[in-house]
């Protein structure tokens, strides 16, 4: 259900659903056990492994670490929890950078996992993203692999002749495999171009028409955020 | 190193308020840039600035060992500025940043604005300031571009972490003074910077050494075909 959707509802949806944790203060925390639900639920009905999800969240550990911190190193009212003394502001900031981060960072990875990278790409030029940076995407996208294979082939070729970066001492070598790496870039994208232009290319690259968003589909995604701020208010509300 | 803090902003750490504000800054200078970017290299813009974000985005995974198996990478904002011209670097830099919040959620995406405001503008326009003012007072010569350019790129990088301590100061969810996260900030990334700056030198050093015609800041110093007639 959610593979099919358009990208740029998803991409709405998704920034919504973020909005909404955010501005949730972190003591209404009845809330955020909606939220997490919510996006368990959404993830089971696009049929994403649970495991690949949490794997997945792993990007954002180093700022759980500057989190973490936060209890100990502070100001203001301290109390003591399983022996540790911690400031309760701290603690409070700490979960809230936590929690709001893996929010953000699941339905993110929701988004990424059930939408191509050219959906994407469609998604962002239906929301207005300026044609040019739109092109820019789409050109990262077709040779991200053709780079970073070409990059690997550097690797194979520095450490076939016996070259191992150990330490600061081999950054030269390193640094010239990437200013080799951009010259090859650069040149390929002059051949790209020259290769568009002999084709026609005039600065505008044809778009596919796309189908019409049904009011059933904005509904279905639109209902995740919705769903998220009646919890955010209940909780506000009810003042749990 | 391995991870910025002033690139990479998840969602919740600064409020809703505060990050919707650098959005609309963010997309002001990105949209500035279009039309620099449009005079400059007119429909060349899309394959090149294109190219560029996808050899960002590559290199930022190639590891440079530091010691005892920590590494760091190339953040490449003030490189790429030098390299391409910074109206073209801002374009590209922002598209790494947008594509890697998308598909790989690096980044939040409710904190994108704030990631493209310290990144594609203060880094890339405070770096390529930094360029052209050391390249002024440098002889004309090669090696003046690359220490140009390393000082531009020392500096890129601190200016990215002021950008987040001001986006700290602002709006916040958190409990550290400023003045505490100002020091840690500013002490770290100048550290990173010393080594974006080896890197950059390096780089920059090797393409002027065999396409010295690409490296956008070095362009005004090539020396004019001239025509004799005896």
């Amino acid at each position: 259900m959610t593979h099919s959707l358009p990208a740029h509802v998803k991409i709405l949806t998704v920034l919504a659903f973020i909005s909404v944790s955010v501005a949730t203060p972190i003591t209404r925390w009845p809330a955020f056990i909606a939220f997490f639900s919510l996006l368990i639920f959404t993830a089971v009905m696009s049929k994403i492994p649970i495991l690949l999800l949490f794997k997945r969240a792993l990007i954002e550990v180093p700022f759980v670490f500057f989190a973490i911190l936060m209890p100990f190193f502070g100001e203001g009212e301290k109390f003591s929890i399983f022996g540790l003394s911690v400031y309760r502001d701290g603690l409070l900031a700490g979960t809230s950078i936590v929690v709001k981060g893996t929010l953000g960072v699941l339905a993110a990875v929701i988004l990424s996992t059930t939408t191509t990278a050219r959906e994407i790409l469609r998604g962002l030029e239906k929301l207005k993203l300026p044609m040019i940076m739109v092109q820019i995407a789409s050109f990262m996208l077709r040779y991200i692999n053709v780079i970073s294979d070409e990059m690997e082939r550097m690797k194979v070729a520095r450490e076939s002749r016996g070259f191992i970066a150990t330490g600061i001492k081999h950054w030269k070598v390193l640094a010239t495999a990437a200013a080799a790496l951009f010259i090859r870039s650069y040149e390929r994208g002059e051949r790209v171009h020259l290769a568009m232009l002999s084709r026609g290319f005039d600065g505008a690259l044809p778009s596919l028409d796309s189908h019409a968003v049904t009011a059933r589909e904005w509904t279905t995604a639109l209902s995740i955020p919705f769903f998220a701020l009646i919890a955010s208010l209940t909780a506000l509300l009810i003042g749990w | 190193m391995a991870y910025s803090l002033p690139m990479h902003i998840p969602d919740g750490f600064i409020d809703l308020p505060t990050s919707a504000a650098f959005a609309a800054i963010a997309a002001a200078g990105v949209a500035v840039s279009i039309r620099g970017s449009k005079s400059a290299l007119d429909e060349k813009t899309a394959p090149l600035a294109g190219l560029t974000a996808t050899f960002i985005f590559a290199v930022q995974m190639l590891n440079f060992p530091v010691a005892a198996g920590t590494s760091g990478h190339l953040l490449g904002a003030a490189l790429a500025a030098v390299l391409i011209g910074p109206y073209a670097a801002t374009l590209a830099i922002t598209i790494v940043l947008i594509l890697q919040a998308l598909l790989f959620a690096d980044g939040g995406l409710s904190a994108l604005g704030l990631s493209i405001f310290n990144m594609s503008l203060l880094a890339v326009w405070f770096g390529y300031g930094v360029f052209l003012l050391v390249k002024k007072i440098m002889p004309k010569k090669k090696i003046s571009i690359s220490i140009a350019a390393a000082m531009a790129a020392l500096l890129s990088v601190p200016a990215a972490a002021a950008g987040f301590v001001l986006q700290y100061a602002i709006g916040a969810n958190a409990t550290f003074s400023v003045s505490a996260v100002f020091t840690a900030m500013i002490g770290t990334h100048f550290l990173i910077g010393i080594g974006e700056a080896l890197i950059t030198f390096f780089a920059v050093g090797a393409v002027l050494a065999s396409r010295s015609d690409l490296v956008y800041g070095y362009k005004n110093e090539t020396s004019k075909l001239e025509i004799r007639s005896n």
